[in-house]
């Protein structure tokens, strides 16, 4: 059974639909890469699947469980983790209040977990007691996968996790990415950055008005000369 | 030096009195606005209500205190806190959420909230009556008179029982805000709510739930702050409508949003409409003198007659949003 199956989705915002039918799935331990130019549905794809959005058609599953706009933080107690690409930290919480806001639903793991996200992101431990706000654009970045995993998602959702970051952390980043999907989390994310991130998928997703446009794994989809030509710029 | 103890009677503790009441008034008005992000004027009236929770009760049971040595209406208190915050929760439930649900502008929930401001004055003003009322029923309000053990002075330093509770329960409700605020789950929740509440909502963060808790915790410090209003002086119908504004002004001036920027603007504007309207011609007056002959002392040298006090707040209210738009605090902005 796959972790994420979402079929024919449609949606949007006030009624205009944005997604004209989308099919996404992963399994369990894979990475999912969502690629396609401006304004092709990609974010919204996310959003429609945290139930941000109204989902006006198609069905998606978790597990095997149909999750179709059920609020947000039904969806976490499910299992799904939302790391939205702006203003995805608490400003004027420090790091660790930030972290102990994602297991929120979850107080009895809190400390376990907070170990953990600092031993995977180190830099966090130091910085536990400054407000967010203060963090740099990467160490933010680290923040907002941190509290998304305290809740121990089974799928984290990202979108454009790299967006605006210096060559170096959008590196650490990828890293990061690889290490979570490593530990057994299924990641599906939005990335600018095509080639980069089909690197590291297990399945790309390339969508364009909307619809897919191509879907395969990531090295397939970055030998194929189709979407080489089309959507990574030759 | 009795020039002294009439400032410290006219000034210090008289401006500790009306900050303290204003400061946790303010807070109310801070906390529904950066959870909600409203103005919300039916703070007074929730005020007003919890002090007549007080003295219905105290009418009902007038010997209560008597057995513990405390007013009757300070053992009422905790009692008229749970109903007002009660109050809060329903007021939301029946008024600002359904509006809330549609996603209406913050200018609809202010105009609903003025609604709710009319609604209870009507209903307060029928069962209360429009005249004022002590919550002394069977109590008599003790006046400390502390005499300074220094030579020559002959006025005491006044202070009444009701301030003592004030002052003590405006420390223990300060303290008790920064507790619940940066030390426990749910005050967290809250500011990680004022901070983004897409975000909180995206965190699992039950946002309805936050907004429950806010209201009764509004509730709670409104009932606080009518009640030791209305035992510092009577109770009326309309006594905390009459310092909304300066609440207003408080919480403003402390940058909207921050609970203990609210505080620290309570304090500011109290102090400053009390050394507004204080007379300092009365210091001066030992300095007779030694003045120059040509320069006759006034009887009266206060900055504003008393009557022109509710001008203060404004005052202070434009010179803060000029010289600093956020706030003491670093506030939203409106």
């Amino acid at each position: 059974m796959p972790l994420l199956d979402a079929r024919a989705v449609q949606g949007g915002y006030g009624g205009m639909n944005i997604l004209n039918g989308v099919d996404m799935a992963i399994e369990a331990d894979e990475i999912g890469v969502i690629v396609g130019p401006n304004g092709a549905g990609k974010s919204t794809m996310l959003k429609a699947i945290f139930g941000l959005l109204n989902v006006t058609g198609g069905d998606i599953f978790l597990h095997g469980k149909p999750i179709q706009n059920l609020a947000p933080n039904r969806l976490v107690e499910l299992g799904m983790g939302f790391v939205p690409q702006e203003h995805n930290v608490f400003p004027s919480l420090t790091v660790k209040e930030n972290l102990e806001m994602g297991a929120f639903l979850k107080p009895s793991s809190s400390r376990r977990m907070l170990a953990r996200i600092y031993e995977f992101f180190p830099p966090l431990y130091e910085k536990r007691h400054q407000p967010a706000g203060e963090l740099s654009g990467g160490q933010r970045q680290m923040v907002a996968m941190g509290r998304a995993l305290m809740a121990e998602p089974k799928l984290l959702l990202l979108d454009e996790p790299t967006a605006g970051l210096s060559p170096k952390y959008m590196n650490e980043i990828f890293d990061r990415v690889k290490e979570i999907n490593g530990a057994g989390v299924g990641v599906l994310m939005v990335e600018q950055n095509a080639r980069q991130a089909l690197a590291i998928a297990d399945r790309g997703f390339v969508l364009a008005a909307g619809q897919n446009r191509f879907t395969d794994t990531g090295q397939a989809l970055l030998a194929d000369p189709d979407v080489a030509r089309s959507f990574l710029g030759g | 030096m009795n020039e002294l103890v009439f400032f410290i009677n006219n000034v210090v503790i008289a401006g500790s009195v009306t900050g303290s009441i204003y400061a946790i008034g303010a807070v109310g008005i801070t906390l529904v606005f950066s959870i909600m992000r409203f103005a919300h004027f039916a703070h007074a009236d929730m005020m007003t209500f919890g002090a007549f929770m007080v003295l219905l009760l105290t009418t009902l049971f007038p010997q209560a205190g008597q057995a513990i040595g405390v007013p009757t209406a300070i053992v009422m208190l905790p009692l008229a806190i749970v109903l007002t915050a009660l109050l809060a929760v329903i007021i939301d439930r029946t008024f600002y959420r359904p509006l809330r649900a549609h996603g209406v502008k913050p200018i609809v929930m202010v105009i609903a909230s003025l609604g709710v401001t009319l609604i209870l004055q009507g209903l307060i003003r029928l069962f209360a009556g429009t005249g004022g009322q002590s919550l002394y029923v069977d109590d008599r309000k003790e006046i400390f008179r502390l005499a300074l053990p220094i030579e020559g002075v002959r006025m005491p330093v006044v202070i009444t029982e009701p301030q003592l509770y004030l002052f003590a329960l405006t420390i223990l409700a300060v303290i008790g805000l920064h507790f619940f605020l940066s030390r426990t789950r749910l005050g967290k929740a809250m500011r990680a709510m004022s901070d983004n509440p897409d975000l909180a909502r995206a965190s699992g963060i039950n946002t309805n739930m936050i907004v429950a808790v806010t209201w009764m915790l509004v509730g709670g410090l409104a009932a606080i702050a009518g009640t030791l209003l209305a035992m510092d002086v009577t109770f009326k119908p309309d006594l905390s409508f009459h310092i909304l504004l300066p609440i207003f002004a408080a919480a403003i001036v402390g940058g909207v949003g921050q609970p203990f920027g609210a505080i620290a603007g309570g304090f500011v504007v109290g102090f400053a409409e009390t050394l507004a309207v204080f007379n300092w011609s009365v210091l001066l007056r030992p300095f007779r003198d030694n003045l120059p002959t040509w320069l006759e002392l006034p009887g009266n040298l206060a900055f504003v007659g008393t009557e022109y006090k509710i001008v203060v707040p404004f005052f202070i209210l434009v010179a803060i949003l000029v010289w600093r738009p956020t706030g003491i605090f670093k506030g939203k902005v409106i």
